[in-house]
C-alpha cells in the first residue's frame, strides 16, 4: 500500500489520473472501516485532507457550493438555514465524533443506499461536481447513483464539492433505526417543499438498492396541491391526499430484508415517516404563509 | 512510512508505519501510549477517542498519514490539557502530570493516587463511580472534556446527546452523567 | 441512594475509615482515569510478534486438507501452526467437559472455529500470512434447533462423547437435561381455575465487553511460559493450558492483566492456549488482540433459548402448578451449558410458592455459535418468560400484576421445586412494593416551549416523531438468581494477608487470584481488610497464580467467597497479631488476657474502646501471614430424574418498574425510567452496588430492544458480527434507573452479604417487555422485540 498525501486540488487529480484504483481517504470513516476490518487492501490510499478547499463552503444566491469533506458537525452548525434537510440528516450520522470528520463527499464517494446524506440531496436539489484531469463535470444526483455501492464517477475522477440548492420553503428528513443514536438507517426519508416552483421532493434511504425519489408520489401530491390551491390557501392538507401520497412513498421502495430489518418494515416506515415529514413541513409552510400575510 | 505529529504538547515520530495503520494503532503500539482504547475499529463505541487539532474523532478511523503535522492530545495528555485552559493559553502553571502511584489503597481512597494531577472531569469520573472496567473510560473523558469546554452548563440531554458515540457496557452510563455533572458543577464554582 | 431495611451487625472496624458498608473509591481509578492503567491488549515487550488466528468460513465440515506452505513462506512470519503441530496428546479444552478442539481437527463445527496460528512481526503480515493458508472443506448439513439436532438421522456433533452427562442424556446432540419435579401436577392442574399458556423465545446475546480478548504470552529461562491476560478464572485457565502444552502448572505462569469488562464472556479460553503455543514454538513474546469482528466469534455467548411454559391458577390468584419445557442452544461446545441447564430448571418457576411443578431443561449441540456463561445464566431467560406468563394470568384473573405476584411471591422457609427451602430472607413481595412506590417520571418530558425534544422521544436524533403515535406503557417483573457455583461444587477462595509495618505504619498486603474484571472485588477487598486489622493502608496485590485459586469472578460469587476468604485469613492474622501483642506486652496491661480484643484505627483496643498497644509496637519488624482457603456452606448435585437436592448456596432478588414510550407507528421504543429495587444483604460499598444493579439493568434492557447475534438457519453462520450491526445501548437508549437498595441479612454469608452482580440483569428485561406489551397490546413473545414485531409489517 502507498500512501499519497497530495498537497493541491491538482495534485490530487494528477495522482488520481496516474493511479485510478487510489482510494480517496478524507474523514476515514468508511475507508478505515474497511482497512481494520481487511475487507480492502488498495494499493494506493489518497488522503484528501491536506487540500483546503475541500473543507469550505460558499453561500450563492440559489446554491450552496459544499466543499466534498465538510464535516457533519460545520453543516448542522452553520448551514441549517440555507440546508435545512442535509442539516437535520446530519444530525443523524452516527456519533459526534463520526460527524466531526465525515462529510457528504464520502456518503457520494460510498454509494450506500444507508448513507445518511442522499435522502436529504435528493429532496433539496443538487448537483455533484466532479473533476478530472480532463475536466470538471456536474452530474445531477438523481443520476449520481447507478447501483448498490456504485456511483456515476470515472475511474480518474474525485468528487470536489456539491451544489445544492438552497431551501425556498420547510424541509425535513426522518430515519428509522432501533436505536436512539448512532445507527445506520433500516431507512430514510426526506422531504422538500419548493414553493417557488410550487413543488414538493422527496429522497428515500436504505430502502432500494440506490438512494431514490418517490417519484410518481411527487407527481401525485404536486398536482393534488395545485388542484386544492393548498399552496395559495395554506389549507391543513386533506388527510385521504397524505395517505395517499405516504402509500406511493412506500410503492416506490424495492427494499431487501437483511439484519437491519424487513423488507415489509421498510415500506411501512417509509410510508409513515413520509405522512409525518409532509405534515411537519406542511405545518411550518402554513405557519409562514400566514406570518407573511399578516406581515403583508 | 514516517510521520511527524505533535501528542500532548510533545513532537513525535513514528517510523516504518505501515500506511494502513491508524492513528490509534501508531499511538498504541509505537508512541507507547496506550491510554486511547481499541474496542471496535469502526468509529461505533468512542472507546479510542482523541483530540486531533481540537476536535474530537476517533482515532481508529484516522489513517495515520492523515495526523502529519496536526496536533493530537489525548487521555494521557488531559489533565495537562486541562490545565492549560484553566490558566489561559500560558502554560506555566502547575506542574506536569506525575506518575500514578499503583495499586496502594491507602483508606482515604479518593486520594488515591494522589501526586497524579487530574482534570475536573478526571477526578468526577472517579468520585461518581463513573469507573467500573474502565475500558470506555478514556474515551468518554475526552469527549465529555470537550463538551465541558465548549458547554459549560449543559442539560441532561445535552450530555446524553455529547456523550451518544461513547459505548460504556459497565455501568449503565448513570454514574457517566452523575460525573459529568459534577465535573460541570466543580467547574462553575471554580473547585 | 435510599437505603433501607434491617441493619446487619457489623462486626467491627466502625473505628477505621474506609471500612465495609462506606463507599470509598475504586484504587484503581487513578490509573484508569489517567489512561496509565494496563490492559491485557496494552502489554507490550521488546521483540515481540503478533499471533493471528485461523478460522473456519463455514459452520460444520469435514476438513480435508490444510496447506500452510505459501504462509510460512511469508516474510515476516515466525511460526504457523496447526492441529497437527500441537505438542501433546492433550488437544482439547473445555470448562467442565474436554470437548473444544485447541485447534480444528477433522471436521470444524461452527462458524468461526479456529484452525490455524500464525506469528508474525507485524499484524497486518500476520493477517495476510493467515489469509494464504489454503483450507479444503468438504461441507456437511448444518444442525440449527432440536428439531436437526434429534431428528433420526441427525449428524451427531461429537461422535465419541464419553463425559459424565452421556448417561443420561435422550440423544448424543443434547448436552445435559435436568428434570424438576415436584408434586403431582395432573391433580394440581384440576384444581386450577384458569391456565395460561406459552411459547416464549429469547434470543443470543453478547457479553460485548469492550476490551476485546487479549494477552501476551512470554517465554521464559526454565521452558515454561508467563502469560499475562484477561480472564474471570486464572486457575480455571491454568488448568486448562498447561496439558496441551505439555508443562506442569507451576511453568504456566499466569498474571492477570486488566480487564476490560467481562461478563461471562471470559469464563472460556479464547487466546491462552494459542499465544503460549506461539510463544513456545518461536521463543519470542506473542501477543493476541482480537478485533471486534473476531470477538464476536472468540467468546461464548448468552444460550438463545425457546421456552414452553404452562401456569395454572385458582381465581383467587393463587399458583397450582407450573409446566416448563426450556430448550437452550449450547451451539458447538459444552462450555457451560450444564450448569446453564441446572440453572434454568432449578430456578424456572421464578421467586414463587408453588407446590406442583414439571420442569424439564436441556442444552443442545448445535453447529450454531456455542453459548455459555453470560451474567444471569438460565435464570435470566426463564425469567423472561415465567414473567410474562405471570402478566398473562393476572390479565385472565383479572388481577392487578402486582398484586398477583405478591400473593404468589415466595418467603423465606418457603421450598424451591427442588426441595430445598429457602434459608434467608426472600422479600420478593416488599421489593415488588417498593419499586411500585417509587414516584412516576412525568408524561411527556419531551415537550417543551421550543417544541419536541427529540432526544427525548423514541427514534431519538433521528427525528422520526415529533409525539405522533407515542403511547405509555408500564411493567413489572421481578426474579430469583442463585449465588455462587451450585449442584455439589467444591466452590472455594484463597486468600493471602500480611501484615507488617511499612514506612512506620501498619500496612496490611491482600493477595488473591481474584479476576477484577471491573466489577469493584479491590475496592472490596481492601475494606475487608481494613475493618477487621484496623489498619488504614491496604496494598492490593496483583492477582497471579502464585497464591491459590479464587475461583471465578462470575454467578455473583466474589464479594461472598473471596470477600470470605479475607474475611477469614484477616481473622487468623488478627489471632496471630494478638498473640504477638500478648506475648510481647501482655504484662503490660492486665487486659491483654481479656477474650475480646480489636483492632481499630491502627491500635489494639479492648471492647470497652480502652487502647492497649499501636499496631506498631505490637509488629515491630516482623510480618504476620496467613494463606487459606475458604469455603461457602457445601451444596449437592440435583437429582438427575427428580431434580431434587440442596443444590443452592443463596440468593438475590431484583425487582424492576419499566416505564417505555413507544411510537406505536414505527415500532420505536424509548425506555423512560427503568427502576430497580434489589436486596443486597449488606452493602460492603453501596456506590459500587448501585453501579452493578444499574449496568446489569441495562444490560436487560438491551437484550428487550435491540441486542441479537444473528444466525443464518440455513449456514448456521453469524450474520451481524460487529458493533455496526450488533447494538448495544447507547447513553441516548437508557434512562434514569433510580434504584432502591434493602439490606436484609442472610445471617450465612459474610457480613449478610449477598452476591448481586447478576439479579437486576434478570427483571430487567421482561418488565420492559411488560410495559412495551401495556403499550402497544401485543402479545411479543420473544426478545429482543424489532421495530416490526409491533408494527405488524414483519
Amino acid at each position: 500500500m502507498d500512501f499519497l498525501r497530495p498537497a493541491s486540488w491538482e495534485e490530487a487529480l494528477a495522482a488520481k489520473a496516474e493511479h485510478p484504483t487510489a482510494v480517496p481517504i478524507a474523514g476515514g470513516t468508511d475507508v478505515m472501516v474497511e482497512i481494520n476490518f481487511d475487507h480492502r487492501r488498495p494499493e494506493y490510499l489518497m488522503d484528501l485532507t491536506r487540500i483546503g478547499d475541500l473543507y469550505e463552503w460558499e453561500v450563492g444566491d440559489d446554491t450552496v457550493r459544499l466543499g466534498a469533506s465538510v464535516p457533519y458537525a460545520k453543516i448542522m452548525e452553520h448551514l441549517r438555514p440555507e440546508l435545512p434537510g442535509l442539516a437535520l440528516a446530519s444530525h443523524t450520522v452516527a456519533s459526534p465524533q463520526i460527524r466531526n470528520r465525515g462529510g457528504v463527499g464520502g456518503n457520494l464517494g460510498t454509494a450506500s443506499p444507508a448513507g445518511d446524506a442522499h435522502p436529504a440531496l435528493l429532496a433539496a436539489g443538487a448537483e455533484v461536481e466532479v473533476e478530472s484531469v480532463r475536466g470538471s463535470r456536474r452530474i445531477p444526483v438523481d443520476d449520481f447513483y447507478t447501483g448498490v455501492k456504485r456511483n456515476a464517477l470515472a475511474p480518474d475522477e474525485l468528487i470536489r464539492a456539491v451544489h445544492i440548492d438552497k431551501a425556498d420553503g420547510p424541509q425535513q428528513y426522518s430515519k428509522v433505526g432501533t436505536r436512539n443514536a448512532m445507527v445506520i438507517a433500516v431507512c430514510a426519508f426526506g422531504l422538500a417543499l419548493h414553493p417557488e416552483t410550487r413543488t414538493v421532493r422527496t429522497g428515500i434511504g436504505s430502502a432500494a438498492p440506490t438512494p431514490i425519489r418517490a417519484t410518481a408520489a411527487e407527481d401525485f401530491l404536486n398536482a393534488a396541491l395545485e388542484e386544492g390551491g393548498f399552496w395559495d390557501n395554506g389549507k391543513i392538507i386533506t388527510p385521504s391526499v397524505a395517505k395517499q401520497f405516504a402509500d406511493l412513498c412506500a410503492a416506490a421502495c424495492n427494499p431487501i430484508d437483511d439484519v437491519r430489518g424487513t423488507a415489509s418494515y421498510r415500506r411501512h416506515a417509509v410510508g409513515v415517516m413520509a405522512r409525518r415529514t409532509l405534515t411537519w413541513t406542511w405545518e411550518s409552510y402554513r405557519g409562514a404563509h400566514r406570518t407573511t400575510e399578516g406581515a403583508a | 512510512m514516517r510521520v511527524n505529529f505533535t501528542v500532548n504538547g510533545r513532537p513525535q515520530q513514528a517510523d516504518d508505519v505501515w500506511e494502513g495503520e491508524s492513528l490509534l494503532y501508531v499511538l498504541r503500539e509505537r508512541l507507547g501510549l496506550p491510554g486511547s482504547k481499541n474496542a471496535c475499529e469502526q468509529g461505533e463505541c468512542g472507546s479510542c477517542t482523541v483530540r486531533l487539532d481540537g476536535v474530537p474523532v476517533c482515532s481508529c478511523l484516522v489513517a495515520a498519514g492523515q495526523a502529519e503535522g496536526r496536533e493530537v492530545v489525548t487521555v494521557e495528555g488531559l489533565a495537562d490539557h486541562a490545565r492549560q485552559r484553566a490558566c489561559g493559553t500560558g502554560g506555566t502553571c502547575g506542574t506536569s502530570l506525575d506518575e500514578a502511584k499503583g495499586w496502594t489503597a491507602d483508606g482515604t481512597d479518593s486520594q488515591t493516587g494522589e501526586g497524579a494531577e487530574l482534570s475536573p472531569v478526571q477526578q468526577a469520573f472517579i468520585d461518581a463511580g463513573a469507573v467500573q472496567c474502565g475500558f470506555c473510560t478514556p474515551g468518554l473523558l475526552v469527549a465529555a472534556d470537550e463538551m465541558l469546554e465548549r458547554n459549560p452548563n449543559p442539560s441532561d440531554a445535552d450530555i446524553r446527546e455529547a456523550l451518544s458515540g461513547n459505548l460504556c457496557r459497565c455501568t449503565g452510563y448513570e454514574k457517566i452523567m452523575d460525573a459529568v455533572r459534577l465535573a460541570a458543577a466543580r467547574q462553575s464554582e471554580g473547585v | 441512594m435510599p437505603t433501607n431495611g434491617v441493619p446487619t451487625k457489623i462486626t467491627q472496624g466502625s473505628g477505621t475509615k474506609g471500612g465495609i458498608g462506606e463507599s470509598t473509591l475504586r484504587p484503581d481509578g487513578t490509573l484508569k482515569v489517567t489512561g496509565e492503567f494496563a490492559y491485557s491488549s496494552d502489554m507490550w515487550h521488546e521483540d515481540m510478534l503478533w499471533g493471528q488466528i485461523l478460522r473456519s468460513t463455514v459452520a460444520h465440515a469435514e476438513i480435508v486438507s490444510i496447506d500452510t506452505a505459501e504462509a510460512l513462506a511469508t516474510p515476516g512470519v515466525y511460526a504457523v501452526m496447526t492441529y497437527d503441530d500441537l505438542p501433546t496428546e492433550v488437544k482439547h479444552y473445555g470448562l467442565e467437559i474436554r470437548d473444544t478442539p485447541v485447534l480444528a481437527h477433522g471436521k470444524v463445527r461452527h462458524h468461526g472455529e479456529p484452525v490455524a496460528i500464525v506469528a508474525a512481526d507485524h499484524p497486518e503480515t500476520a493477517r495476510r500470512a493467515a489469509a494464504k493458508i489454503k483450507v479444503d472443506y468438504r461441507e456437511l448439513p448444518v444442525i440449527t434447533d432440536e428439531a436437526s439436532a434429534t431428528a433420526p438421522d441427525a449428524i451427531l456433533i461429537h461422535e465419541d462423547r464419553d463425559d459424565h452427562h452421556i448417561g443420561h442424556v435422550p440423544h448424543p446432540n443434547i448436552v445435559h437435561r435436568q428434570p424438576i419435579v415436584r408434586g403431582d401436577v395432573a391433580a394440581a392442574r384440576e384444581r386450577a381455575d384458569v391456565i395460561v399458556e406459552g411459547e416464549y423465545t429469547f434470543g443470543m446475546q453478547d457479553q460485548a465487553f469492550l476490551g476485546p480478548e487479549s494477552g501476551l504470552a512470554v517465554p521464559e529461562e526454565d521452558g515454561g511460559v508467563h502469560l499475562y491476560i484477561a480472564t474471570q478464572w486464572l486457575h480455571s485457565d491454568l488448568r486448562q493450558i498447561a496439558p496441551v502444552l505439555g508443562l506442569p502448572e507451576d511453568k504456566v505462569r499466569m498474571t492477570l492483566a486488566g480487564v476490560g469488562g467481562a461478563f461471562g464472556g471470559r469464563e472460556d479460553l479464547s487466546m491462552q492456549i494459542h499465544a503460549c503455543l506461539l510463544a513456545l514454538r518461536t521463543g519470542k513474546p506473542v501477543k493476541i488482540v482480537y478485533n471486534r469482528f473476531e470477538s464476536f466469534f472468540g467468546h461464548v455467548h448468552r444460550h438463545p433459548a425457546k421456552l414452553h411454559y404452562e401456569h395454572g391458577a385458582t381465581a383467587d390468584g393463587r399458583l397450582t402448578h407450573v409446566r416448563a419445557r426450556i430448550v437452550l442452544d449450547g451451539g458447538a461446545y459444552a462450555s457451560a451449558s450444564p450448569a446453564v441447564v441446572g440453572n434454568a430448571s432449578s430456578l424456572g418457576v421464578g421467586p414463587y410458592a408453588v407446590d406442583d411443578v414439571d420442569i424439564e431443561a436441556i442444552a443442545l449441540y448445535t453447529n450454531n455459535p456455542p453459548c455459555g456463561a453470560m451474567r444471569g445464566f438460565g435464570a435470566v431467560q426463564a425469567c423472561f418468560a415465567y414473567e410474562a406468563q405471570m402478566d398473562k394470568l393476572a390479565a385472565k384473573l383479572g388481577i392487578d400484576p402486582v398484586e398477583l405476584r405478591q400473593r404468589n411471591a415466595m418467603e423465606q422457609g418457603t421450598l424451591l421445586p427442588t426441595g430445598q427451602p429457602v434459608d434467608s430472607p426472600a422479600p420478593v413481595a416488599e421489593l415488588l412494593r417498593r419499586v411500585k412506590a417509587m414516584p412516576m417520571p412525568p408524561e411527556r418530558q419531551w415537550e417543551s416551549s421550543e417544541g419536541a425534544d427529540v432526544r427525548q422521544l423514541p427514534g431519538g436524533l433521528s427525528n422520526t416523531t415529533h409525539g405522533e403515535g407515542v403511547v405509555r406503557g408500564v411493567g413489572y417483573a421481578v426474579g430469583i438468581k442463585n449465588v455462587g457455583f451450585s449442584e455439589g461444587f467444591d466452590d472455594y477462595s484463597t486468600a493471602r494477608v500480611r501484615m507488617e509495618v511499612v514506612g512506620g505504619e501498619p500496612v496490611a498486603t491482600v493477595h488473591t487470584a481474584m479476576a477484577e474484571v471491573g466489577q469493584g472485588g479491590v475496592t472490596v477487598h481492601a475494606q475487608i481488610a481494613r475493618t477487621e486489622l484496623g489498619v488504614t493502608q491496604v496494598t492490593i496485590h496483583p492477582a497471579d497464580t502464585r497464591v491459590g485459586s479464587a475461583g471465578s469472578t462470575s454467578a455473583s460469587r466474589q464479594t461472598y467467597v473471596t470477600g470470605g476468604a479475607i474475611k477469614n485469613a484477616c481473622e487468623l492474622v488478627r489471632e496471630k497479631v494478638l498473640e504477638l501483642g500478648r506475648r510481647k506486652l501482655g504484662s503490660y496491661h492486665p487486659a491483654w488476657a481479656h477474650a475480646e480484643l480489636l483492632l481499630e484505627g491502627g491500635k489494639v483496643v479492648t471492647d470497652a474502646g480502652e487502647v492497649l498497644a499501636d499496631l506498631v509496637d505490637v509488629l515491630g519488624d516482623e510480618a504476620v501471614e496467613v494463606e487459606e482457603e475458604w469455603r461457602h456452606r457445601a451444596t449437592e448435585p440435583f437429582d438427575l430424574r427428580t431434580g431434587q437436592g440442596n443444590g443452592h448456596v443463596q440468593y438475590s432478588f431484583a425487582a424492576h418498574r419499566a416505564v417505555v414510550e413507544v411510537d406505536t407507528e414505527l415500532g420505536l421504543v424509548k425506555v423512560i425510567e427503568l427502576a430497580c429495587a434489589q436486596d443486597v444483604g449488606k452493602a460492603l460499598n453501596p456506590l459500587s452496588v448501585v453501579g452493578q444493579i444499574q449496568g446489569g439493568t441495562t444490560q436487560g434492557l438491551g437484550v428487550a430492544v435491540m441486542e441479537e447475534i444473528l444466525v443464518d438457519p440455513k449456514t448456521a453462520k453469524v450474520r451481524n458480527p460487529s458493533f455496526t450491526d450488533y447494538l448495544i445501548p447507547t447513553i441516548l437508549d437508557t434512562p434514569t434507573i433510580p434504584v432502591d437498595v434493602l439490606e436484609l441479612a442472610d445471617d450465612h454469608a459474610p457480613y449478610g452479604l449477598r452476591g448481586i452482580g447478576e439479579a437486576p440483569t434478570l427483571s430487567s428485561t421482561p418488565a420492559v417487555l411488560a410495559a412495551i406489551r401495556a403499550a402497544t397490546g401485543r402479545e411479543l413473545n420473544r426478545t429482543p422485540v424489532r421495530p416490526e414485531h409491533l408494527t405488524g409489517a414483519s
